[in-house]
């Protein structure tokens, strides 16, 4: 059970930390195109295979992943319910259909365009979602997640009829299913705005802690309780809707992992945000991995195999939440 | 000084405060007694700007609570409430902690620190300092909540019903803490009870409350009297003066 000895905390995020680096290195090395150094005979030089696709690639995934994870832990924090995440509150979809708008009104769009409409409609998505949630019955915590999926099953419908009578429905696929593959130099680096988002909410760590413990508690201790919500808001919305436009959409990430972390290190984020930022690296990293070599030489998204690795742990943890109540 | 005036508030159509006057100089242990659902929760509430005011004013030192910045009233009035909601995964050190934020704004000081370790040994959380507090049992977690709310050092306190789930070791330590408190520390702390003898023994003042009104408000000599508390209870309370004190005796083989 959770025994809350720093030593243990720091062993774990030093293990955490190596396991990320060898799956770089895995990362970097696992693709069709071979990579050894005495392979004479090869298409595409070395140097430029790496920095062309497959570093693009493995950072694409580092970033989504600690961004995603500490999306989801913020998600929580404002909810106050340890089984919403971005893709189970409307975020991703709300996001999806900013891409859409931004396709049908202006094909021309680059990415950045993209990027802050499904921002934009990220964020009013989940605040629609947030202000109903927080309506909805404390006692009965799983009413909670339940709307989300709701919720986001009918965006995400709508999106889809959208998409659908605007003939769109073939890239429909590549925003709700998020994979790694397509990403190249020069199509990810978005992606890095994930640092500037894990970054706010490391300093705002005590804040979003105090929060998990209600507004009325924030409030007495001197935290502006709508203010701080709004600010968490931006920051869930903005990650998802990056990598929703980036990669596709990544289920689970936001949820699995800091659920995780809460049993093995607890819930001061101050202490356990670094872990879940590690934590969604690793797993979104691996996933991806995973994806290239199951049916290799094909991939499989990494979308998929969250969607099976996902809803398994899901229910693991609403079990355990039971057994402990 | 809190000054609440005129203060009323309907919820659910149902009044539960009406148009409540009343002065809390600086200095002195308050005790608000009074029946379930009398609005003393309520009352807590709104003088620390928990609920939004309806009706009236409330003055903390002359500050509004309703339009003073929330970070300046976090330095000057703390409240525990009657109920915390789920315990966190968090140590108790941590959790009494986070009673320091509205000074250390998340960077503890060496200062912040000491006041850490000084209010787990003044409420004797030590020996709990390293443990979770969804690992605790209710009269432990409730002593931390007490830890807390001591740390953010604050001239004012409210304290609604902070000897919930407390032994009676535990009940009369923290009735010693708050007393010495306002002794030696000057501090103004309103205390909600319903063991009205620890109201009696300790407080210099005790105010009660009844159907969102006062009902009655003074020391414990003068309202520790049978006609006083029959008129807040609604039953014959016999009381006994010994040791200096006045005790009720309300149990229920004491008839009247
Ligand atoms: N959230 C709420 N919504 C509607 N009515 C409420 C709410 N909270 C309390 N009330 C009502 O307000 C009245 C006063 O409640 P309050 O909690 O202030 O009582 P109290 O004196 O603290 O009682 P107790 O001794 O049981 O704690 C009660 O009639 C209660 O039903
Ligand atoms: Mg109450």
């Amino acid at each position: 059970m959770f025994v809350p000895a720093i030593p243990l905390h720091r062993r774990v995020v030093m293990s955490a930390g190596l396991c990320l680096a060898l799956l770089v290195v895995a990362s970097l090395a696992i693709g069709v195109e071979e990579i050894s150094l005495s392979s004479t005979a090869r298409s595409v030089p070395l140097a430029d295979l790496l920095s062309i696709s497959r570093l693009p690639r493995t950072l694409a995934a580092v970033l989504c992943g600690a961004g995603l994870a500490v999306a989801g832990q913020i998600l929580q924090t404002l909810t106050r319910n340890r089984f919403v995440e971005p893709s189970t509150a409307g975020t991703a979809q709300s996001a999806a259909l900013g891409i859409l708008i931004v396709t049908l009104f202006l094909p021309a769009a680059g990415l950045g365009m993209k990027a802050l409409v499904a921002s934009i409609c990220a964020l009013a998505g989940t605040a629609l979602f947030l202000s109903t949630a927080h309506r909805l019955p404390p006692e009965q915590p799983h009413l909670v997640p339940l709307f989300g999926m709701v919720y986001g099953g009918v965006v995400g419908a709508a999106v889809t009829y959208v998409a659908w009578q605007n003939d769109l429905l073939q890239y429909l696929d590549i925003w709700t299913n998020g994979e790694f593959s397509g990403v190249l130099r020069g199509r990810y680096e978005l992606l890095f705005v994930a640092v500037v988002i894990v970054a706010v909410a490391m300093l705002i760590a005590e804040r979003l802690t105090i929060m998990a413990l209600g507004e009325a508690q924030a409030t007495s201790l001197g935290i502006d309780y709508r203010r701080m919500t709004q600010i968490g808001l931006v920051l869930v919305s903005v990650m998802s809707a990056l990598s929703v436009v980036v990669v596709g959409l990544i289920p689970f990430v936001g949820l699995v992992v800091p659920n995780l972390v809460s049993r093995l290190s607890g819930d001061n984020l101050r202490g356990t945000l670094p872990l879940t930022a590690l934590g969604g690296a690793i797993l979104v990293l691996a996933s991806d991995i995973a994806g290239r070599i199951i049916r290799f030489p094909y991939e499989i998204p990494v979308g998929t195999v969250m969607g099976v690795i996902g809803p398994a742990v899901f229910l693991w943890f609403v079990l355990q939440e039971r057994r402990d109540a | 000084m809190i000054e609440i005036k005129s203060v009323s508030l309907v919820r659910e159509g149902q009044r539960v405060l009406d148009s409540i006057d009343l002065l809390l100089p600086r200095g002195g242990l308050t005790a608000l007694v009074g029946p379930n659902g009398a609005g003393k929760s309520t009352l807590l509430s709104l003088a620390a700007r928990l609920l939004p005011l309806q009706d009236g004013s409330v003055t903390i030192d002359g500050l509004p609570v309703e339009s003073t910045p929330g970070k300046l009233l976090a330095k000057k009035i703390a409240i525990l409430r009657q109920d915390s909601g789920p315990p966190p995964r968090v140590s108790v050190r941590d959790m009494v902690g986070f009673g320091r934020f509205p000074h250390s704004g998340g960077r503890m000081t060496a200062q912040d620190r000491t006041m850490v370790e000084e209010a787990l040994a003044r409420f004797e959380l030590e020996a709990l300092a390293n443990r979770s507090l969804d690992r605790l049992s209710g009269g432990q977690r409730q002593r931390v909540m007490v830890a807390m709310t001591y740390c953010q050092d604050t001239d004012y306190i409210l304290l609604d019903e902070p000897l919930n789930n407390l032994d009676m070791y535990h009940a009369r330590q923290l009735m010693l803490e708050l007393r010495r408190l306002v002794d030696e520390t000057g501090r103004t702390i309103v205390i909600v009870l319903h063991d009205i003898n620890h109201a009696s023994a300790s407080a210099d003042r005790i105010i009660a409350m009844k159907n969102g009104m006062i009902a009655a408000d003074g020391t414990p000599e003068t309202v520790m009297r049978t006609e006083v508390l029959e008129a807040i209870y609604g039953f014959r309370v016999p009381v006994i003066e010994t040791n200096g004190m006045r005790l009720a005796l309300q149990y229920a083989s004491c008839a009247p």
